[in-house]
């Protein structure tokens, strides 16, 4: 029985959706205390005097915590961390304000209400300092980071002033994308419980072990004695790929007042603390001969960050692998703001900079009256044109195919404006969505028990993704188990390391230690039956036996076999049990490993008003094999709806006189909802990626997010002949535009 | 803790007693009052519970002699939008209450909670902002040099640039609705235009409702428009969001010929705008673009937007060409986010 690759339904799906699925801020424990973060008001400055008075003698209340009285952590609460692994906390250990929204205080209470009603009484007296909220002014002081992800911040080949002198058509283009904040349905939440030295973390995290180590080191303990737990996680998106502030003042908080606490931040503080994407700015410049052949592409961007941290949006990455560009110059700069420290939001980089990239190259096909993909094709990247290696495997060219026919490419009239339907302005747009294929070193368990199920355990994370529905699936394919007799266990800190589910490489890096440790178990499982005298399959080469349906059977003759649980119970009743690690090998070396697609949108505008309807999404996508069709393809869609709120919708608005969002909250902060959704056509080529990993399966978690804003902006362009280069294209820019 | 009194009044004497204490505030929905609460920016000492009030009239809808009907202050948004009579009468009324929140707050939202409902501001919803003389008289206005994609171009002042956020609201004031109103002092009526109040230098006053007054119906005089009747909500999103513009319309046509034409605008003011500059001008005149056009660029030639959200008057402009034409029948609706 071969289940990879099946539309399975989710194996906690009814866990969900009954509500018994616990979430971070649903554990229950004995003498549970209640904690609420206070937050400061001003980007920046000092706090001068807190007035918890009123809040220490209210009913219920057990600590109000200030950097007044905060136990004194080891480095004063700053250690040495490498960001972005570990984040550069506020964990009240100084009167600093660096940022709004900054936790200052966290009071706890025997019930959320009272430590709710006390925080409301703080009277914090603030000193404002000047901040730093004006990014055209903070541009003119960028700084390069001093390391990225993704490569270094400045690269170059060829020769790029030659390389745009070389075309005989240019397009010189500032793209902007704005600050915004990830809001998955369940905001952080942690629980903190200590046992002597030992604390154990309820959070909500996509890293359990990122997590252990991290709060490890700020509390100055041993990360032996941190147990992080987080079996469900409502949604992550790279907001909880970090430990931040909360996270390690409930822990501080706990061990204060000797009983466990719960914290959960509110909505509002989604926007600030915890990261979100920075704003960017990104200058291209394309230079290319009559027939579309690119010569030069010059690619340069801003992004802001915070005062005390460096996080770099790495826009400009994709734009050094995705076309044959023979001269090129790409460069990353900082905007230190008084904010919170951005972090990685949903392929972090690949869409901003898709983008600008894509519809650098939209505005290039309509300057040359070329179709986009025929120029996306004659700039096809055969390698890899900046490491020089050949791709693993790569599709796009196929990509490009399927999707223009199942889109009906071929009935889009070319000229901008052309298409219309009384004030209704159709428009037809498409781009490239590229992701990097990332795996990094996993293990897990496999424990084939007395009663011929199977427990097999991975310390990953399911971020609602799906990864506990496809690791089972992946064990009882390898076990030779039926679905229903294996569970899968993950978001334990103590079971086998694995990476933080971020950079879409759960999957890829879980999947193949979930495979090999369950091909080591079955292996032990053959080998233990065709030793024992008792058993049918006595005498018989492992060769000549295999595992199907739960049932250990001669290859030859189906008809001599044997339960596993009953050769367990013949051999001592001690259940079978294999760990294996997972690595690249030295393929990892030699090629360039990425995942492609292209995507079509239809928009439809409303002549007068500039408003943009999407009724039809057409998605193609090369990710080698996808190991579950539903989850999968509900993952890609999740990134191609957040791809048109990009587009269309989101944006964290900053008041830069506060340093405050005057939208932190859901009926202004606007994600798609349903009636914005028209049609979602995804579809995935399937063609395995064997170099990649042994079950040939690239990561997906973001690549679904990439390309759309860029498709949308080009359909709005080809619908109403009105570039917007600044997301998210509200009506009043399309209007603006028409006017002009 | 704040203590916070909870009465439940079973008929409407009750509830005018109970709410005398200073400090105590009607609930019934609490969609918006309780948002409030939360926030910090209402601190009623005691909520008086109008949803169980057992006299006539409070909740449904009943036809009125002269042709009208009168809509009971408690009835739910969603239920008052879909009963026979508004959906046959009143259709505008039915989109622009189907245009307005989510079906959950719908679900809950009661009619006279509609009238009651504020603003939307940012500086207003957030105290972490310090200046808003709507929450805290004197206190200035951070939103004169703010975010103002939401904000007034029409009727505001040094104050308070703050809009109306109501969908229904707009439309009760295109069909000349009148509040029904019992207090201390006896009932009394206010018609709709009088109701809300400009923010003039009192923006932390909303309505011309006095204190311990209970609003118990809305009555809609008889309406010739029902055929010629559209509700157009211009918004950054197709459902759940505030309207940038939104325009009610109501007209009624012998041939090409404009015999009434009611219209309000949503989204611009501090109180739902009538057109009418529009009305007049397009009164007893048969229906044309430039007419039409011209109508509309005058109606908001009094328009005094804020930095950042000129194009609000433009956008103003043209939704009422396009609420009128779809009214009149002579334009689909288009691609304005009007999904109900």
């Amino acid at each position: 029985m071969n289940t990879i690759g099946q539309p399975l339904d989710r194996t906690d799906g009814v866990l969900k959706v009954t509500g018994r699925a616990q979430y971070a801020a649903e554990f229950p424990a004995a003498q549970l205390a209640h904690a609420v973060l206070v937050t400061s008001t001003i980007a920046h400055g000092r706090i001068a005097s807190i007035d918890t008075t009123p809040a220490d003698k209210m009913p219920g209340v057990l600590y109000v915590m200030t950097a007044r009285n905060a136990p004194r952590l080891p480095n004063g609460g700053k250690p040495e961390v490498s960001p972005p692994a570990q984040r550069r906390l506020s964990l009240l250990q100084d009167d600093e304000v660096r940022y709004d929204n900054e936790p200052v205080a966290v009071v706890i209470a025997d019930t959320l209400e009272r430590a709710t009603d006390a925080a409301s009484t703080l009277r914090i007296a603030y000193e404002s300092a000047s901040a730093a909220l004006d990014f055209t002014q903070a541009k003119q002081h960028g700084h390069a980071p001093a390391s990225m992800i993704g490569g270094k911040a400045d690269t170059e080949r060829g020769n790029i002033e030659q390389g745009l002198r070389a075309g005989v058509v240019r397009i010189d283009a500032v793209y902007t994308t704005p600050m915004e904040h990830h809001n998955p349905m369940e905001p952080h939440a942690v629980m903190a419980s200590w046992d002597g030295p030992r604390l154990t973390l309820y959070d909500t995290t996509q890293g359990v072990d990122n997590a252990k180590q991290a709060v490890a080191k700020f509390l100055g303990i041993a990360p032996d004695d941190v147990h992080i737990i987080s079996p469900f996680v409502g949604g992550g998106f790279g907001c909880k790929g970090s430990v931040w502030s909360h996270v390690v003042l409930c822990a501080m908080a706990a061990r204060q007042i000797g009983r466990p606490v719960r914290l959960a931040l509110t909505r509002p503080q989604m926007f600030g603390p915890v990261g979100g994407r920075p704003r960017t700015e990104q200058h291209l410049v394309l230079a290319a001969r009559e027939d579309g052949t690119l010569t030069g592409l010059r690619h340069d961007t801003f992004s802001t960050t915070s005062t005390f941290e460096d996080w770099t949006e790495t826009s400009a990455v994709i734009t050094r692998m995705l076309y044959e560009v023979p001269n090129l110059a790409t460069s990353h700069r900082l905007v230190p703001l008084n904010v919170g420290t951005p972090t990685f939001m949903r392929a972090p980089g690949e869409t901003t900079g898709s983008f600008a990239l894509e519809s650098a190259l939209d505005e290039l096909a309509v300057k040359l009256k070329i179709d986009p993909i025929e120029l996306r094709l004659k700039n096809y990247a055969e390698i890899d044109p900046q490491e020089h290696k050949p791709w693993s495997s790569k599709q796009l060219r196929e990509c490009y195919r399927v999707g223009a026919e199942r889109f009906g490419w071929a009935n889009r009239s070319p000229a901008p404006r052309s298409m219309r339907n009384g004030a209704t302005l159709i428009g037809m747009g498409m781009a490239t969505a590229t992701y990097p294929a990332h795996r990094s070193e996993a293990a897990a368990f496999a424990r084939i028990l007395p009663d011929g199920t199977a427990l097999v355990a991975s310390g990953t994370q399911d971020l609602g993704t799906g990864t506990y529905t496809v690791m089972t699936q992946v064990a009882a394919d390898a076990l030779g188990f039926p679905l229903e007799r294996v569970s899968f266990a993950l978001g334990d800190s103590s079971l086998p390391h694995a990476p933080v589910s971020g950079g879409s490489q759960s999957v890829a890096s879980v999947s193949p230690a979930v495979r090999e440790a369950c091909i080591a178990a079955r292996q032990r499982l053959i080998a233990m039956a065709c030793a024992d005298t008792g058993s049918p399959l006595h005498g018989l080469s492992s060769a000549d036996v295999t595992v199907a349906d739960g049932w250990v059977a001669s290859r030859a003759d189906a008809s001599r076999r044997d339960p596993a649980a009953a050769i367990i119970a013949r051999n001592g009743g001690h259940p079978i049990e294999a760990t294996v690690t997972a690595k690249r090998g030295e393929e990892a070396g030699r090629y360039a490993f990425h995942s492609f697609g292209a995507v079509f949108a239809e928009v439809h505008v409303d002549e007068a008003f500039g408003t943009i309807r999407v009724p039809r999404i057409v998605a193609v996508y090369d990710v080698g094999k996808l190991l579950n069709e539903k989850t999968g393809k509900s993952q890609l869609m999740g990134g191609i709806v957040w791809g048109l709120g990009a587009a269309l919708e989101e944006s964290s608005e900053l008041d830069p006189r506060y340093g405050r969002f005057v939208n932190a909250n859901l009926a202004e902060y606007h994600v798609p909802v349903n009636a914005d959704i028209g049609e979602i056509d995804v579809s995935v080529l399937n063609i395995p990626d064997p170099r990649f990993n042994s079950l040939g399966a690239r990561g997906i978690g973001e690549i679904g997010i990439t390309g759309v804003p860029a498709a949308i902006a080009n359909a709005v362009y080809h619908a109403s002949g009105v570039r917007v280069r600044d997301l998210p294209i509200t009506l009043d820019k399309v209007m603006q535009g028409a006017n002009a | 803790m704040e203590a916070i009194a909870y009465e439940r009044a079973t008929n409407i004497a009750d509830a005018l007693r109970a709410v005398r204490e200073p400090g105590a505030a009607f609930i019934c929905g609490g969609t918006n009052l309780l948002d409030l609460m939360k926030g910090g920016i209402a601190r009623p000492v005691k909520l008086v519970d109008i949803t169980h009030l057992h006299d006539d009239g409070l909740n449904g809808v009943r036809a009125l002699s002269d042709g009208g009907i009168r809509i009971g202050a408690l009835m739910r948004n969603s239920d008052a939008a879909n009963h026979a009579l508004v959906r046959e009468r009143y259709p505008l009324l039915t989109q622009a209450l189907l245009a307005g929140a989510s079906a959950q707050l719908r679900n809950m939202a009661t009619v006279g909670g509609n009238l009651m409902q504020r603003t939307r501001c940012p500086y207003f919803y957030d105290t972490a902002f310090a200046a808003c003389n709507k929450r805290t008289p004197g206190s200035g206005c951070a939103a004169q040099d703010g975010y103002q994609r939401m904000h007034a171009i029409l009727g505001a002042s040094d104050q308070c640039i703050a809009v109306n956020p109501s969908d229904m609201s707009v439309a009760l004031a295109a069909l000349d609705a009148t509040v029904q109103i019992i207090g201390p002092d006896g009932a009394r009526q206010i018609p709709i235009g009088e109701f809300h109040r400009l923010p003039g230098d009192r923006p932390d006053i909303d309505t011309t409702l006095r204190p311990g007054e209970l609003i118990t119906a809305v009555d809609l005089p008889p309406s010739r428009s029902a055929e010629h009747a559209y509700y157009l909500k211009i918004r950054d999103r197709a459902s759940y969001a505030f309207a940038l513009v939104s325009v009610a319309a109501a007209l009624q046509l012998q041939g090409d010929t404009i015999q009434t034409v009611h219209i309000a605008l949503g989204g611009v003011a501090h109180k739902p705008w009538r057109a009418t500059v529009v009305e007049s001008m397009l009164t007893g005149r048969a229906l044309n673009d430039e007419m039409l056009s011209e109508a509309a660029a005058a109606q908001m030639r009094a328009a005094q937007p804020q930095k950042g959200n000129r194009f609000k008057v433009t956008l103003a402009e043209r939704a009422i060409v396009r609420a009128v034409n779809v009214a009149a029948g002579r334009q689909p609706a288009g691609v304005t986010g009007a999904t109900a």
